[in-house]
């Protein structure tokens, strides 16, 4: 970790101005930055500090949904009863993921800025080739230990997993990032890698998140969060499905159906193509598992990860089930 | 071996908790909990300097240039370290105390053999300092290509270890023609300590004396390596370790990082502190080395065993040697006439591994106990019912009598307390909703090593009693159970005794490993004690001062830290009353488990090698701890995941001197036993020879939801073949069996034999 400076930002047009001075990056929780300055791929010339910045810090529940401050803690907003009844999801996602410890520091506009754990990503004394470090070096996971690398949106540049929970649910329920007055819903706001896995997220220097805003729906009043993985607690998803669903009056035709995965692709990833296949449709077991397929479709696998296949339309399929149980 | 009378009965006595048998609470636990308990590397001393290491990022080729320019300009860097300026050391003799070959030892490599082996290190004024140097430094190399691993098709075959081979009888005859045959791989990966505490010290020189301030499973074996690095006298090294964030046996030898920062030290003039970072830890010094066995088992239809065929490989490092003896439960844990077990290590290109809890044992049983499990199905017997019908009554190898073995007592207590007679035999015939229910059993078991310890023993003026050994405590209770023994022995309550461990200054003691310091210092504590205490008697009894000398008593009783006399007819006084009568400030013993004649040659090699360690099968008996372990999983059947949702493992260690503290140490080895059957795994990049999960976050150790509720059973009774006071060992036992009954379990609930660990979910869905 290499010196750099310090400074406390006193309002959040003062962070702007201090984030656009190059080299500077945000200092909300810490708990990705330091880790990354420890490992030698973050290396800040300047730590624009805005933990103690008044006001961005709420949760606010209204008719149309939940606006959520960029500085509350995971911690906070899991254990809202706001957010559980309302988006249980969102909740479910939040307290599944990292640790204890970890969600008590880390903030919501943080978990956004959240980096991938490609392990070539994360060491670059061994490993200079990294497209998304270094744009053009190359790409040291392709051929290498991809077990929990992703098998969809890759792309030659690049097959780095995202490993978040939270944006996964956020996708499913199309909330929207706020930074400051501009605002970009979230599936626009995560990049593909495409030919630049360096720029991850749709915000420019000089940009904060300030707020995400999640709209109320029946289908986020019904929802799930499954996370499967290798470790029962503290461990990234090998695969996770956000599921919401709404009913008709009848209790067994699909209305609404929201279907986002996480743990198979570069970003968090709505499944469009199951939730249309069974949008209208009464829900069914077998019919459930057979539009849940659709989920990996066009998924490219890279030997070791081939598993994710098998294992993230079970995962779709599990939760939507359990949906329809308590209807 | 002198036999003393035990007071106290058996295992599981239920002695009052100050006593030896009783469930002392953690003397240490208060200063841990609220961190006044100070380890080794946070020791603040004046000017002390910090340094960091730099690793190579190839696994096989030579150092052609490390350009160390801009490192040396930076900020705050006091010097760097390479294999061209360090300064040269000795070879020092291994831990038997092989006297080394006469050439220089250098702990930074020119040639490499692995990848993250030392090239360089840098020190700064501050840590932060060193480690932004550090990332400055640039070495260039010539590479060549990497053994990666077992499966490489460059490792070849590798070198017998003729020492490992066991035949008796036929076996390959006998397996021929035995009517039921089973013959399977099993594989192991490279597994890892990962102790809380990184791996690190503080060296600092003083004139020709160091000391060294460094986490340390034996002290007195360390101290002896820096001595012959160095080439100064044993006696000038001081090591110190009071308290110790876990080692699992990657702490009980001096390594190359710690020679850099003693080397460091020396030539900066100033103490240096050199911790690893957690991704050094995973190549700094060695895991369990990587395991393939094969085992071919022939029986008859009743599931006699007629025949084992054993064939083992282990993965050793280019130029080190490590041996896992892969074939140490399979010849012992069953009955078999017939018996061949050969075994070779294959050169590769990593660190060299080395001890990691049970080593030999824990990958031995995950082969032989899957085998005799896929035995059990063969023949259609309960897996139970096969192993008491192969009990082996005696030590099939050496041919004697067990000293103990409570292992069929085990068997029954577990399978009583599990429910085992409810378990259904088919494989997925268990379930709940979605999750496949399986019950395994799997057999461990960990041969007694024993050594000899000192001890002293003082009884203070204030009626306390101090007791001091160079011995450690790494979490497993040392200070507690000598603080027993010595309350116990001398007749004074627990809180009245302070223990002092971890100074090299103290009175000597052998390796904490291979679950023998329990079993040899409450020995020597308890004889130390005892000559206290027949002093202090004395004294009472003779001294003319004494308000007992009137008395004419034989002999005189101390309880709850007052002298009495037996029959109650005298003077009723306090220790210090009585010591300050006879105007004496203290009474001091030392004590030691030494034979008689030995001479102080014979001190310093039972206390610096393991050379003196006496061998399990000595004398008349084969000595071994036991347990037998019953475990539930459940298996999603759609995700493949599992999960351990019961566990009943019945244990003999022997007589427990606490038995709190070794339920504790044996559920902290089914923890560890379950980390091993299901998540851990060093992963190699095989175009590099590099492990990339070199992190906590990747290399994945149980955390609490992956625990359920764990009951250990105690079906021990004391052995006093196997030490003075009836103990067997307990650290290392409770981890060997886990992973095969987990294996053995995942089979019953799926019916999918997993023979490679980890057993993770992709080997299942």
């Amino acid at each position: 970790m290499r010196d750099f400076s310090y400074l406390r930002a006193g309002s959040v047009d003062a962070a702007r101005q201090a984030a656009a001075l190059p080299g500077a990056m945000l200092f909300a929780g810490g708990t990705t930055l330091i880790d990354l300055a420890k490992c030698g791929v973050a290396e800040p010339e300047t730590l624009v500090d805005i933990t103690h910045l008044k006001g961005l810090n709420g949760i606010e529940l209204s008719e149309s949904g939940a606006t959520i401050g960029a500085l509350a803690k995971m911690s906070h907003v899991a254990d809202h009863d706001g957010i559980k009844s309302r988006f249980p999801a969102v909740s479910e996602a939040l307290w599944q993921a990292a640790s204890a410890q970890i969600r008590n520091m880390a903030t919501i506009g943080g978990n956004l800025m959240q980096r991938t754990r490609c392990p070539y990503f994360r060491d670059p004394a061994n490993f200079p080739a990294c497209n998304k470090r270094e744009p053009g070096s190359g790409c040291s996971a392709i051929g290498g230990v991809t077990r929990g690398h992703a098998v969809l949106g890759t792309s030659e540049a690049c097959i780095a997993m995202y490993p978040g929970d939270l944006a996964v649910a956020l996708v499913a329920f199309d909330a929207i990032v706020h930074l400051g007055d501009r605002q970009v819903p979230v599936d626009d706001f995560f990049l593909l890698p495409g030919t630049t896995p360096d720029k991850e997220h749709a915000i420019e220097p000089g940009e904060m998140i300030t707020a995400i805003e999640i709209p109320g729906s029946a289908s986020a009043r019904r929802s799930t969060y499954l996370k499967i993985r290798d470790r029962q607690s503290y461990e990234f998803a090998a695969a996770s499905a956000a599921i919401g669903i709404e009913f008709e009056a009848d209790g067994r035709t699909i209305r609404d159906l929201r279907v986002a995965l996480g743990g198979v692709a570069t970003k968090p990833c709505r499944a469009r193509a199951v939730e249309d296949a069974l949008k209208g449709k009464m829900l069914e077991p077998d019919a459930v598992r057979a539009a849940s397929l659709l989920a990996i479709e066009g998924a490219v696998d890279h030997g070791a990860n081939h598993y994710k296949l098998e294992l993230a339309p079970r995962v779709v399929a599990r939760a939507i089930l359990k949906m329809g149980e308590t209807a | 071996m002198t036999v003393h009378n035990i007071r106290h009965g058996d295992a599981s006595d239920g002695a009052l908790a100050e006593v030896v048998g009783g469930r002392l609470s953690r003397v240490d636990g208060p200063a841990k909990i609220t961190g006044t308990a100070k380890y080794a590397v946070e020791r603040q001393l004046e000017g002390l300097a910090y340094a960091v290491l730099v690793e190579s990022t190839i696994a096989s080729g030579k150092v052609r240039e490390i350009n160390a320019n801009a490192a040396e300009a930076a900020p705050g860097v006091l010097q760097v370290l390479t294999p061209d300026t360090i300064i040269s050391l000795r070879t020092a003799s291994d831990w038997f105390g092989t006297p080394p070959p006469d050439k220089p030892y250098c702990p930074l490599a020119r040639d490499i053999t692995f990848s993250g082996q030392h090239v360089a290190a840098v020190v700064a004024e501050t840590f932060e300092q060193a480690v932004a140097a550090a990332a400055l430094i640039k070495v260039s190399y010539d590479e060549t290509h990497a053994i990666v691993d077992l499966s490489d098709a460059k490792a070849g075959d590798g070198i017998p270890i003729d020492a490992m081979t066991k035949e008796w009888g036929d076996a390959q005859a006998a397996f021929a023609s035995a009517p039921v045959r089973i013959c399977a791989a099993y594989n192991t990966p490279r597994e890892y300590q990962a102790p809380m505490e990184p791996h690190g010290l503080i060296a600092r020189w003083e004139s020709d004396r160091l000391t060294v301030w460094e986490p340390s499973q034996w002290l007195d074996g360390m101290a002896r390596t820096y001595a012959e690095w160095f080439g100064v006298p044993f006696e000038n090294v001081r090591l110190v370790s009071p308290y110790i964030g876990g080692g699992f046996g990657s702490k009980a030898l001096a390594l190359s990082h710690g020679a850099v920062a003693a080397c460091a030290a020396k030539m900066l003039g100033r103490p240096v502190r050199l911790v690893m970072t957690r991704p050094q830890t995973f190549t700094g010094y060695g895991g369990r080395a990587a395991t393939r066995q094969t085992v071919t088992i022939g029986a008859d239809r009743q599931g006699k065993i007629q025949s084992i065929v054993h064939r083992g490989v282990n993965e050793t490092s280019i130029d080190g040697m490590w041996v896992e003896p892969l074939g140490s439960v399979t010849s012992i844990m069953y009955a078999t006439p017939n018996f061949s077990s050969k075994q070779n290590v294959v050169r590769v290109n990593s660190v060299v591994p080395g001890p990691m809890r049970a080593p030999g044992e824990n990958p031995s049983a995950f082969g032989i106990e899957s085998a005799i499990d896929e035995l059990a199905y063969e023949v259609g017997i309960d897996p139970l019912e096969i192993r008491l019908r192969n009990y082996a009554e005696q030590d099939p190898e050496a041919k004697k009598a067990w000293s103990t073995r409570q292992l069929r007592e085990a068997f029954a207590a577990g399978a009583e307390r599990f429910g085992w007679s409810r378990r259904t035999p088919e494989p997925r015939s268990m379930r709940d909703g979605n999750q496949l229910i399986g019950w395994g059993v799997a057999a461990g078991t960990y041969p007694v090593r024993r050594a000899y310890g000192e001890a002293i023993v003082r009884i203070l003026a204030d009626g306390s009693v101090e007791v001091e050994s160079s011995s450690i405590d790494m979490g497993q209770g040392t200070y507690t159970i000598l603080v027993q023994t010595a309350a116990e022995t001398v007749g004074v309550p627990a809180d009245h005794v302070v223990v002092k461990l971890g100074d090299s200054r103290l009175p000597r003691a052998g390796v904490a490993g291979g679950s023998r310091l329990a079993g040899v210092m409450t020995g020597a504590v308890h004889k130390a004690a005892t000559s206290a205490l027949d002093q202090l008697i004395g004294l009472a009894i003779s001294d003319p001062r004494s308000p007992f000398h009137t008395l004419q008593a034989n002999t005189l009783v101390v309880a709850n830290g007052r002298m009495s006399s037996p029959r109650g007819d005298g003077p009723d006084v306090s220790i210090s009353e009585l010591l300050k009568s006879v105007g004496r400030d203290h009474i001091e013993a030392t004590g030691d488990t030494m034979p008689a004649n030995s001479t102080p040659e014979d001190r310093y090699k039972n206390y610096t090698t393991i050379a003196m360690a006496l061998p399990h099968t000595e004398g008349d008996y084969s000595r071994h701890s036991w347990c037998a372990h019953f475990i539930e999983v459940r298996v999603d059947e759609d995700f493949g995941t599992v999960r351990v949702s019961r566990v009943v493992s019945a244990l003999d260690s022997g007589r427990l001197y606490n038995p709190k503290l070794a339920e504790s140490q044996w559920k902290g080895g089914i923890i560890m036993g379950i980390g091993q059957a299901l998540l851990e795994e060093g992963i190699v990049d095989r175009r590099h020879g590099r492990i990339v999960n070199n992190n906590l976050a990747d290399y994945l150790v149980p955390t609490n939801a992956d625990i359920p509720d764990i009951e250990v059973i105690s079906v021990g009774i004391p052995d006093l073949h196997s030490s003075v006071l009836g103990g067997k060992g307990v650290g290392e036992l409770a981890i060997v069996g886990v992973a095969p009954a987990i294996a053995n379990a995942v089979f019953h609930a799926t019916g999918k034999r997993v023979r490679d660990l980890p057993i993770t979910l992709e080997k299942l869905i």
